[in-house]
């Protein structure tokens, strides 16, 4: 066993939220959504992941709820691109798919499938009828209009309705020519759910309303424009009544009545709206933001949740850090944002806002970028750079010092310093104050100006209020070369300032410069500390690939290496150091001690391309790690994040063990509406149940109780326009509620419908709805058998002999 | 969902004094009146009871002053020479002074002539005080000998001859009826018992002692001589608290403010200063024409009164609350106006519909929120702003930068609009917080109005004058540019010398670099 343990790469830290459209349940209570192979289930009032539906071996591309049963959901993956189903037909569904099923093809068409009632999870189909050719891929550009009666899918230029009854196809293309800066390109369409009326969004903002296109030469339209940009994503609600619409402003608009002049508008979302999707009980809809984020909304415009995944930048300018406190990691949020992510729950812990400016959502703004951020060794200060560069010569830069205060379990800014330095601020490090006597936070700041800057607080309380500020103590240059590298010892004893080239070591008490280390040729990258026993190193990398590794007891180089280290990160907790170094297309990582001449890991190719950078971060409690090899990951475990903003890390534990057993299950009454009706019909279930539990084993009793579902079942299942009058029905309910069971001319047939129902519990919850819709036309064809042989008169003698029979008989 | 965040307006930080709950405190005072006396002040003492007049002991008169008179209610006048140190007993009735030629005298304040005098010091009695059970009286005097007087008898006690130079200065304990301090030219304080023959201790403070003080609580000692006031702990066996040198002449005079948190020292160099007596940090100070000799604060610090060399005796009364209550107030709308409709409270059944919480934006921010980035900027230009917050106008300026819409603020003004935002910019650019955002619009406002130059006569002038201003700035720039230049060749001569004894000190570590050493 031990032997086997195999040391992986695994991704880790939420995937894509806003990969396609989310789904809401029936009841509106849950919101699906594709996160990478999983669907997760999340519950729209508590925003907690509920569970995870798995089964997927590639992407999941799209969600969409079985709508003759609500407790069924399609899920489809890779290669199928978009899948609809109709509330018309049951038994087939649509999928866009790449034409002749390639890959690589970029036409795409889209086609009916039947679906097979199949009881596994899979469904396979093999008949394919193509409806449409050509048209595009993403699921937004096609729409299924008023009952199924037409599709309409738009590309480029066109909008084409295809009609299902007709069986034909009417194009509307659109002049390429721009008018005042019009783009016509088509981004998406949406139909209305009771008219003929198709909504289709633009690249320059406006809407179209497609009307009365069923005459290929007569059809008309209105336009609305408000966005600027392009609609991403447009819904209607489910009555029709209002259409939704959101993009780059990051704006949701709801048009009301689908017109022009009254729209209501929801500011301030965040990020770019991605995709929109509407409850189907109205109550709900929900926006995805390009920020890995899902907002629920009610229907008064108002934000009622917020699922929060990772958010995913174009880049991370701070890097991975890791906040003592809470052992989360930190890095560039939403713009302007920190964000402190918590990896053992996958779920952002929160946000911090840094640059407290109102963030304006427009292409070609420079916005303000935190570069840097650093924790001190407590976490009780965080100090945070950011900078906006608009052309080469104005650079405006600001440093913020924040204080962590308990109260308010979050940080406070503290200190703001316009201008540290004159230019880019290249690294910062805080002194780590825990061994040393009152000892002052002291924090220090490189720039690419050739300056060093020490920071340190002072007091500058009042004799009535408390408050410490943060001034400049010292200011160290070194001919005038570029400040890249600032590094601390784990003491705090000494500071480590790379200058291009030439590595200086400075007395933290004195500011003296103690000694220079020098590696040419190349400038320095990346420097660190040894830890416990190995803190008489100093390690640093060039950007000529040089690991190397000095004493600083004898000022000599211990040892150098050429292995192309483009990381350098140490454990808090060990000696370890790791370097993950790129010399050809993949990333290879090492663990090692600066003592010891071997390595003690070697993992070649964790991925492909660079590595941007990576971190330690300790576990809460360590994990027992069998084999020898992999002992540096008990205590803490490395995150590195990619070229392509993935996050992983490394693990020994096999797939299966790292899955957490989603135990919790729906069950399918938690799904039904509360109703009157159902709580007096769910109080009523309940005590059977209880009954059921406690006489288990006893089958007369067993089916004696259970002698009313079928009657309750009627009752629940049959639609309102097919039952028959409340007084037939009557006695049968109240038949029901009584305790007798020797009913003759009823008995028969409940008993087989009862055996059927159970069967349907034992299946799926799922399940349930259909088996009922199944037994519908039975129980009509009791009915009509019994009613006309039966005069009132008789009926109401029967039925009165029932009654006084059983319910004495039942008494004794 | 975030809602709208306001245009942060940097705070710069105020050049000058911090204005603190105790500048506030000690600014509330009234224009100073000045009495003349004849001679330089050596003492005020209030009488401790309502209506608290006092004593100026000045040339060989001691005057008795109202609260507010600006003349004397009284005067004694019998000294043949100089009088010192009249001071009041605890029930205000009686008050003794020194004199130049040794006596002692005890007057009846209702009184003219002396009630009692003791004769018995050869030389000049500078200090005087009543001990706390009111019949004795101790003395100090150039004689380099403090005595004790029984009132009753006028006679005697006890007389301690331990100091070596004059007694200039000491107090009595208000705790302990046999307490008493005094300081003395030798540089120490004695602290005597009246039950023993000898100093119960000595402190020694190192320069001539011109004053001491005891705290209420009797614990703490301060004393004051040539720069210094120092602060002891007695219980500790004369143990140095804290030693203040925040005078740069002599300290004459110590007094303590009536709550005991406040300690105010007086000095040749013209300067009362105050401490907080928790962190002895001075928290404020004042200025006077000339050097002090005496320095009295009334009971709730209600009048400050400094006695100088010059014979002008300074009196500070506390501003009254009630000035500003005689202003009407401005009519309010009434209570019930703001709960109406609030004070109901929701019975079971209601459904409760919040109402959102309104934050209250500028009018700026209002039209920023909306996008209305010329009227966003024509509402910072309006006059109160521009004029006096102009951090707010180039906050505004900046975010319109930041938002890309500056060029559209500022273009399509007409010639009174340009006028003022060119004043605007004539008076700030300069100004280095607010010059590089203003530089920026500065450009943008001569790309805009390049093609209209020469239009208006007015608008030309102005433009002109910005010419003029930022010319004159380049120059001072470049002459400060040469200073620090100058400076940093002294700078660089300097650092060398440094190196050396660096490399002296630190020559086993191999590799100091030679290039600092060049440098």
């Amino acid at each position: 066993m031990v032997a086997q343990e195999q040391l992986r790469v695994v991704r880790c830290g939420g995937s894509k939220l806003n990969g396609s459209r989310a789904a809401f349940s029936a009841d509106a209570k849950y919101l699906l959504c594709a996160t990478g192979d999983f669907v997760k289930v999340y519950s729209t009032t508590t925003e907690e992941c509920i569970h995870i539906l798995q089964g997927h071996t590639n992407l999941v591309t799209g969600i969409q709820l079985n709508p003759q049963n609500h407790l069924q959901t399609f899920v489809v993956g890779y290669k199928i691109f978009a899948f609809y189903c109709l509330a018309g037909s049951d038994d087939s569904g649509f999928v866009i798919i790449p034409k002749n099923n390639e890959e690589a093809s970029d036409s795409f068409q889209l086609a009916l499938v039947r679906l097979t009632k199949a009881p596994g999870q899979e469904v396979e189909t093999k008949e394919l009828s193509l409806i449409l050719d050509d048209i595009d891929y993403s699921p937004k550009c096609t729409a299924f209009g008023r009952e199924g009666e037409y599709v309409a899918s738009v590309r480029g230029l066109h909008l084409r309705v295809y009609f299902f009854k007709k069986k034909k196809t009417h194009s509307f293309p659109l002049s390429a020519r721009t008018v005042k800066g019009a783009n016509n390109y088509f981004t998406c369409v949406a139909c209305h759910p009771k008219e003929d009326c198709i909504a289709s969004g633009h690249k320059d903002g406006k809407i179209r309303l497609w009307r009365n296109f069923t005459h290929k030469k007569e059809y008309t339209f209105s336009a609305m424009h408000w966005h600027h940009s392009a609609v991403m994503d447009l819904a209607f609600t489910v009555e029709g009544t209002n259409l939704l619409s959101g993009g780059f402003e990051s704006v949701l608009v709801q048009w009301r009545d689908v017109s022009e002049s009254k729209k209501e508008f929801l500011p301030r979302l965040g990020s770019t709206i991605e995709h929109i999707s509407v409850s189907p009980d109205g109550t709900l809809c929900c926006t995805s933001h390009t920020e890995n984020k899902i907002t629920i909304i009610q229907s008064n415009l108002r934000v009622s949740a917020v699922i929060q995944g990772l958010v995913k930048g174009s880049s991370v300018k701070t890097g991975l850090v890791v906040d003592p406190r809470t052992k989360a990691l930190v890095l560039n949020g939403k713009p302007g944002h920190l964000q402190f992510f918590c990896l053992q729950s996958d779920k952002q812990l929160y946000s911090l806002d840094i640059v407290q400016q109102e963030y304006i959502n427009q292409a070609g703004l420079s916005q303000t970028d935190l570069v840097k951020a650093a924790f001190s060794a407590q976490g009780n200060w965080l100090a945070t750079v950011e900078q906006r560069q608009e052309k080469e010569s104005d650079l405006e830069l600001q440093m913020k010092l924040w204080v962590y205060d308990e109260q308010m379990q979050s940080f406070k800014l503290s200190t703001r310093v316009n201008m540290p330095h004159e230019d880019h601020v290249t690294a910062l490090c805080f002194r780590d104050t825990d061994g040393v006597e009152d000892g002052i936070p002291t924090l220090v700041t490189a720039a690419k100006d050739g300056r060093f800057k020490v920071w340190v607080t002072v007091d500058e309380s009042d004799t009535d209020k408390q408050s410490v500020g943060w001034i400049c103590d010292f200011v160290g240059s070194y001919h005038n070369y570029q400040a890249d590298n600032c590094c601390f010892s784990e003491d705090g004893s000494l500071l480590a300032v790379s200058f291009e080239e030439i590595v200086t070591v400075w007395d933290s008490e004195t500011w003296d410069l103690k000694c220079t280390f020098c590696h040419p040729p190349g400038k320095t990258w990346s420097l660190c500390f040894g830890r416990l026993s190995c803190s008489k190193y100093l390690l640093g990398t060039t950007d000529h690939g040089f690991l190397c590794c000095w004493n600083l007891l004898n000022c000599a180089l211990e040892w150098s290496t050429q292995l192309g280290v483009i990381v350098l990160q140490p454990d808090p907790l060990s000696e370890n150091i790791a370097a993950v170094s790129c010399i050809s297309e993949g990333s290879d990582l090492f663990v090692f001690r600066p003592n010891e001449p071997r390595p003690l890991c070697i993992q070649k190719n964790v991925c492909r391309g660079k590595v941007q950078c990576a971190v330690f971060i300790p576990r809460n409690v360590p994990e027992t790690v069998g084999s020898e090899k992999y002992q540096w990951l008990s205590r803490s475990q490395l995150y590195f994040l990619t070229e392509t903003q993935e996050l992983m890390t490394f693990s020994t534990k096999s797939p299966e063990m790292r899955l957490t057993p989603s135990s919790k299950q729906l069950a399918s009454e938690e799904s039904l509406p509360m109703t009157p009706f159902y709580v007096l019909l769910g109080k009523h279930r309940e005590q059977q149940q209880l009954k059921m539990d406690a006489d288990l084993g006893k089958p007369v009793v067993h089916s004696h109780s259970t002698q009313s579902s079928p009657a309750v079942k009627e009752l629940l299942h049959t639609p309102a326009h097919v039952l028959p009058s409340a007084t037939f029905l009557c006695s049968i309910f109240i038949n029901s509620l009584l305790i007798s069971k020797e009913n003759k001319s009823n008995g028969e047939v409940a008993n087989e419908v009862e055996m059927e129902s159970e069967k349907a519990e034992d299946e799926s919850d799922e399940d349930i709805d259909h088996t009922a819709m199944e037994e519908d036309p039975k129980l009509t064809e009791f009915w009509g058998e019994m009613t006309p042989k039966l005069s009132k008169s008789q009926e109401k003698e029967l039925r009165k002999i029932r009654k006084t029979d059983f319910s004495w008989i039942s008494a004794l | 969902m975030a809602s709208y965040k306001p245009v942060a307006v940097l705070p710069f930080p105020r050049l000058g004094e911090k204005v603190t709950q105790d500048t506030l405190y000690w600014k509330g005072y009234k224009t100073p009146v000045q009495i003349k006396e004849f001679g330089a002040v050596n003492k005020i003492h209030f009488s401790p009871v309502p209506p608290h007049n006092y004593a100026v002991t000045a040339s060989s008169r001691i005057h008795i002053y109202g609260r507010y008179s600006q003349e004397p209610i009284k005067t004694f006048s019998r000294f043949k020479d100089a009088a010192y140190c009249a001071t009041y007993r605890d029930d205000g009735k009686l008050l003794v002074a020194g004199s130049e030629e040794g006596s002692v005298r005890l007057f009846d304040i209702s009184g003219r002539a002396a009630l009692r005098q003791f004769d018995g010091h050869t030389k000049a009695a500078h200090v005087v005080d009543f001990l706390s059970d009111k019949y004795r009286i101790f003395s100090g005097a150039d004689d380099y000998t403090s005595k004790l007087w029984d009132i009753p008898s006028s006679s005697e006690i006890v007389s301690y001859s331990e100091h070596t130079d004059y007694v200039r200065c000491g107090c009595t304990s208000k705790l302990n009826a046999d307490l008493f301090v005094t300081g003395s030219y030798d540089h120490t304080v004695k602290l005597f018992d009246a039950r023993t023959e000898k100093s119960a201790l000595t402190i020694e403070h190192g320069h001539p002692v011109e004053s001491v003080l005891l705290f209420p609580s009797g614990g703490l000692l301060v004393s004051a001589g040539g720069r210094y006031v120092k602060v002891w702990d007695i219980l500790k066996g004369g143990h140095l608290l804290v030693s203040l040198k925040n005078h740069h002449k002599t300290v004459t005079c110590l007094c303590l403010s009536s709550s005991g948190q406040r300690l105010l020292s007086g000095s040749l160099d013209r300067h009362v200063k105050i401490y907080s007596t928790t962190s002895y940090k001075v928290v404020h100070s004042f200025d006077y024409a000339a050097s002090i000799l005496s320095l009295a604060l009334a009971p709730e610090d209600e009048t400050i009164i400094v006695g100088m060399t010059n014979g002008v005796l300074n009196v500070r009364h506390r501003k009254h609350e009630e000035n500003k209550e005689r202003i009407p107030k401005k009519r309010h709308p009434a209570y019930r106006t703001f709960v109406k409709g609030r004070n109901y409270m929701p019975k079971q059944e209601d459904f409760f519909v919040s109402k959102p919480v309104r934050n209250h934006l500028k009018k700026y921010d209002k039209l920023l929120k909306s996008f209305q980035v010329s009227k966003a900027l024509d509402a910072v230009l309006e006059v109160p702003i521009r004029v006096y917050t102009p951090e707010i106008t180039v906050a505004v300026m900046q975010e319109l930068s930041r938002r890309g819409t500056l060029k559209n603020a500022l273009a399509g003004r007409d010639e009174k609009q340009l006028g003022i935002l060119l004043t605007f910019l004539t008076r700030h650019v300069v100004e280095p917080r607010f010059a590089p955002v203003l530089i920026n619009v500065a450009e943008m406002i001569i790309d805009i109005y390049l093609s209209v130059a020469g239009q208006s006569a007015v608008v030309d002038k102005q433009f002109m004058r910005l010419q003029e201003v930022v010319e004159k700035e380049i120059d001072y720039q470049g002459e400060l540019l040469e200073t620090l230049g100058m400076m940093d060749a002294l700078f660089a001569t300097m650092t060398s010398k440094k190196v050396t004894s660096l490399e002296n000190k630190s020559n086993g570590i191999s590799k100091v670099v030679e290039q600092v050493a060049s440098s």
